[in-house]
């Protein structure tokens, strides 16, 4: 029997195997650019996306597992944010998407799919988080090009913005 | 010339049809590769034409040799191209790189794409708008010296009339040889040169619309995964199979084994089913011969019979040492280290009986191209290679390795495939920084002026047989030819000091007995920084004089004294004695300075750690690194590149180590080959010391090999004690401080 799940907001039918691991039904069926593989162990972020709003890998969930549940990838970010802001229409961009793009944080940017995912669970939860509190957080993810630094300053310049956005 | 353009565009078109990439490839960039893609390349580098295009809409295509792997040059460039045709960024695009399509400028190595592929650049855009004056001079009835030009528009000063570059050839070829000989603009007049332009490919990389290799998909395709041993063996030896049992991945449909020799892969049309089949497949391989363990690896490597040479020889070492006040040895240990692409590499191919596209993430689409023609029995220019950017690759990573291993699945399948190699795949069978024993000798007089220096250094070079191609056509491991980047560095070891008498010996060992080396970002020179520095470091204690003065006083070059100045400034750094505070606290802080380069430039940092002596833990809280790279066209990218540095040479350097037993490597996943991550990163401070007037160099490896000098020192002023070998990980630093 196919299996429905619904993916930044549509609903979507797979014919993938129900053990089939999330991130490739995201990748090969729905051809969505945001989760990609890094080691299919759960162990660096690649393949975050938000299932029912939590930061989830999906290279180890198997699709089967989000069939009443919620998907939001990358890509449905924004629409993610208006709705919880209630705001009339999704801007372009999430304010971590834009303020990943203001601190230049990204150089391959292979893994700012799985820091944006966090990032934006962060944000929904804490709105001001600490440095220490964004380490803490984020430290599930490896950016190997090195731009942590940058990444940091990212969330706080995005917290700053939302913060004013909600005033 | 309209004819031939459509005959272009048609076979050109065509070629990519058949293979149907639409809706792969972002449109716009494609528009002009399909043009000139019908036939295989290197395009004539003596043609205007090959370098550019302008358009009619008044824009132009830059066709860059150079690959975009993180670093921004795809912006860089553009920016130099942008100056001497004076457009506007947003005139101007680049096209993927194409070995149908785009010049062979030589690999994207040595962080040279400014350095090397600028100039190149520059002048064929100078040559070019030269060509487009002359028309305009024509068109409007105007001597040359009285044109202005600004954003393609071409006018005349002080008179009336305007003509754009896109209206005088719009889209037709300029049919002009490259003599480059155009005379550049002065620095005075750029514009965007020396500029921190934002990236262009960052929008599209945090939007999620960036495609990258991993994200290629082609109609009719099959996923392949190879099959080897989890973690390389010694490299000579390969991999030899015994036996298959295709019946263990019976159950998994669709999914078959693809062999040939002891190359195994498996195929099948979904994605998990050939994840799970590569994993349940039963095969039995060869036992492997032993290798030193990764605790007497370094012993064997010392004691092994080599192949020595003399790289650097000035003055008499001995009679120097003889004589002087104060001298220090320091012998030093470096791991193996993995380029450790987060992304693991990927490649998709299309092999039929007569041609091959392959798209992967190469650095060099014409050696890729040549190397997939010699595996594949094809002529090389039957194989056309196109470079997606994959994760950060940081040197030779298994891109070459997954070009052939996807170019030999579809050969063997029949089929397009596309191969994402494992975590397993990449840590296990990468192209390793070779591990390293470093010997120094050092002197100094009462003065402290340093008179004598001796570096010995024992390593193995890298690969230059692909595993691939090793198991696929049993062929032998052998070594990479040349390269200065294999030896014993006469820039980092003692090359920034103004030292009277100095030797330098590289003994080389057989690659083969080892494990597969390669270019890894800052080849060696992290190794060489951590034994060399260490040692003048230790000369400058030993003559109780503060480290920064006393580099200060051994170094002539200004440009060498100038990035160790902005270090130093960056830092706040005040004098003293280096490790004048030791103490028995649990806590203590200490502070080091460093040099260092890879081939031209000139690095500096200064680290403040802090040692954990109860724990072992090594921190590093503040790194600062500065950089002089002559002619910075992007600062703010060269910015990014010192804060990326900085922090992995902090990983390398605290926890990246390749881990082997007797028989194969154990390093496999990101549990068992530690990088930096949030919880620990420093803080960093980059310096771009800017020099418009100098000649671009390279400026995305050279202070990784002062960072890894500075923290060593760091630890001493901490506590006390050098290091010996690194990482610096927490069992090794409290052994180092008990023997202490």
């Amino acid at each position: 029997m196919a299996l429905t799940i619904t993916v930044n907001e549509r609903q979507r039918t797979i014919t993938s195997a129900p053990d089939t691991p999330l991130l490739y039904v995201l990748s090969n069926e729905l051809e969505l650019q945001g989760p990609r593989f890094g080691c299919g162990l759960a162990q660096c972020g690649s393949c975050s996306v938000l299932v029912n709003g939590v930061e989830t890998r999906s290279c180890v969930t198997p699709v089967s597992a989000v069939s009443r549940k919620s998907v939001t990838t990358l890509e449905g970010l924004p629409a993610w944010y208006a709705a919880q802001k209630k705001l009339p229409q999704a801007p372009a961009m999430h304010p971590v998407q834009q303020a990943m793009l203001d601190e230049q944080a990204a150089q391959c940017g292979y893994c700012y799919n799985g820091m944006i995912v966090k990032a934006s669970e962060l944000l929904s939860k804490n709105a001001s988080p600490t440095d220490a509190q964004i380490r803490t957080a984020m430290n599930g993810h490896i950016c190997r090009c090195g731009t942590y630094p940058r990444i940091i300053h990212a969330v706080q310049r995005a917290s700053r913005v939302m913060a004013g956005a909600a005033r | 010339m309209k004819t031939l353009r459509r005959e272009f565009l048609k076979s050109g078109g065509a070629m990519v049809v058949g293979f149907s990439l639409q809706g792969v490839l972002p449109g716009q960039i494609q528009a002009q590769a399909l043009a000139r893609g019908s036939a295989p390349g290197p395009p004539d580098a003596k043609q205007i034409d090959t370098w550019l295009a302008v358009h009619a809409d008044n824009t132009a295509t830059i066709y860059i040799g150079f690959a975009e792997l993180g670093q921004g040059n795809s912006t860089a460039l553009l920016q130099i191209a942008a100056d001497e045709l004076d457009l506007d960024m947003s005139q101007l695009s680049s096209v993927r790189l194409d070995t149908n399509v785009t010049p062979n400028q030589g690999g994207t190595y040595s962080s040279a794409s400014i350095q090397r592929g600028g100039p190149q650049i520059r002048t064929a855009s100078a040559e070019a708008r030269a060509a487009l004056l002359k028309l305009a001079s024509q068109k409007l009835n105007a001597p040359l010296d009285r044109l202005t030009v600004s954003e393609g528009v071409v006018s005349v000063r002080g008179g009336t009339g305007s003509v754009k570059y896109g209206d005088l050839v719009g889209d037709k070829p300029f049919n002009l040889a490259f003599t480059n000989s155009a005379p550049v603009k002065p620095i005075t007049e750029y514009k965007l040169v020396g500029k921190p332009v934002p990236r262009r490919d960052s929008p599209n990389k945090v939007t999620g619309k960036y495609i990258y290799m991993q994200h290629v998909r082609v109609p009719d395709m099959l996923h392949g995964r190879v099959v080897r041993p989890r973690g390389q063996r010694m490299y000579g030896a390969g991999a030899k199979v015994v036996n298959i049992d295709e019946s263990s991945i019976r159950a998994i449909p669709g999914a078959r084994v693809v062999r040939k020799n002891d190359f195994v892969g498996v195929v099948a049309p979904a994605e998990w089913d050939a994840v799970r089949a590569a994993q349940q497949l039963k095969i039995t391989w060869a036992a492997p011969p032993a290798l030193p363990d990764s605790a007497s690896v370094y012993q064997q490597m010392r004691l092994a019979k080599t192949e020595d040479r003399v790289v650097g020889q000035k003055g008499d070492i001995e009679a120097a040492f003889g004589g002087a006040p104060h001298t220090t040895t320091q012998t030093v240990h470096g791991p193996y280290q993995s380029h450790a692409p987060f992304g693991p590499n990927c490649a998709v191919a299309n092999v039929t009986a007569d041609s091959a596209l392959v798209m992967c993430s190469t650095q060099d689409v014409y050696g890729t191209r040549t190397s997939l023609a010699r595996v594949l029995g094809l002529a090389p220019e039957k194989v056309r290679v196109q470079y997606y950017e994959g994760s950060g690759t940081y040197g030779h990573s298994c891109y070459d390795d997954v070009a052939q291993a996807a170019g030999l699945l579809s050969q063997l399948a029949g089929k397009p495939v596309r191969l994402q190699f494992m975590r397993w795949d990449e840590l296990g069978w990468d192209n390793y920084g070779p591990a390293h024993v470093g010997e120094v000798r050092a002197a100094a007089d009462a003065n402290g002026k340093i008179v004598a220096y001796e570096y010995q250094g024992w390593h193995h070079g890298w690969s230059n047989v692909e595993t691939s191609e090793q198991l696929a056509l049993s062929k032998p491991g052998a070594e990479w030819p040349g390269g200065a980047a294999q030896q014993v560095s006469p820039l980092n070891c003692g090359g920034m000091y103004d030292i009277p008498n100095l030797r330098l010996v590289n003994h080389k060992l057989p690659v083969t007995e080892y494990f597969k080396g390669g270019w890894l970002r800052s080849p060696l020179d992290l190794s060489f920084s951590f034994a060399s520095e260490q040692a003048i470091d230790h000369l400058a204690y030993l003559a109780g004089i503060d480290p920064y003065e006393f580099r200060q006083r051994n170094i002539k070059d200004p440009r060498w004294l100038g990035v160790l100045d902005a270090a130093a400034k960056a830092a706040g750094w005040k004098p003293s004695k280096a490790a004048a505070k030791v103490s028995t606290a649990q806590i203590v802080t200490g502070r080091g300075i460093g040099v260092g380069t890879h081939l031209a430039s000139y690095g500096a940092a200064v680290a403040e750690i802090e040692v954990n002596r109860e724990t072992g833990k090594v921190l590093a809280k503040h790194l600062y690194g500065a950089i002089d790279a002559g002619q910075v066209v992007n600062p703010g990218n060269v910015e990014a590149q010192i804060g990326g540095q900085l922090v992995q040479a902090a990983s390398r350097m605290f926890y990246e180590e390749i881990a082997f037993n007797t028989t194969n490597v154990t390093s496999l996943d990101w549990s068992t080959y530690k990088v930096m991550r949030f919880d620990e990163c420093p803080q960093v401070h980059p310096v771009v010391v800017q020099r418009l007037d100098q000649r671009s160099s390279g400026a995305g490896e050279e202070v990784m090999a002062a960072a890894a000098g500075a923290i060593a020192n760091a630890f001493f002023d901490a506590t006390g004690v050098r290091m010996k070998q690194y990482p610096l990980t927490p069992a090794r630093v409290l052994a180092a401080l008990k023997s202490a």
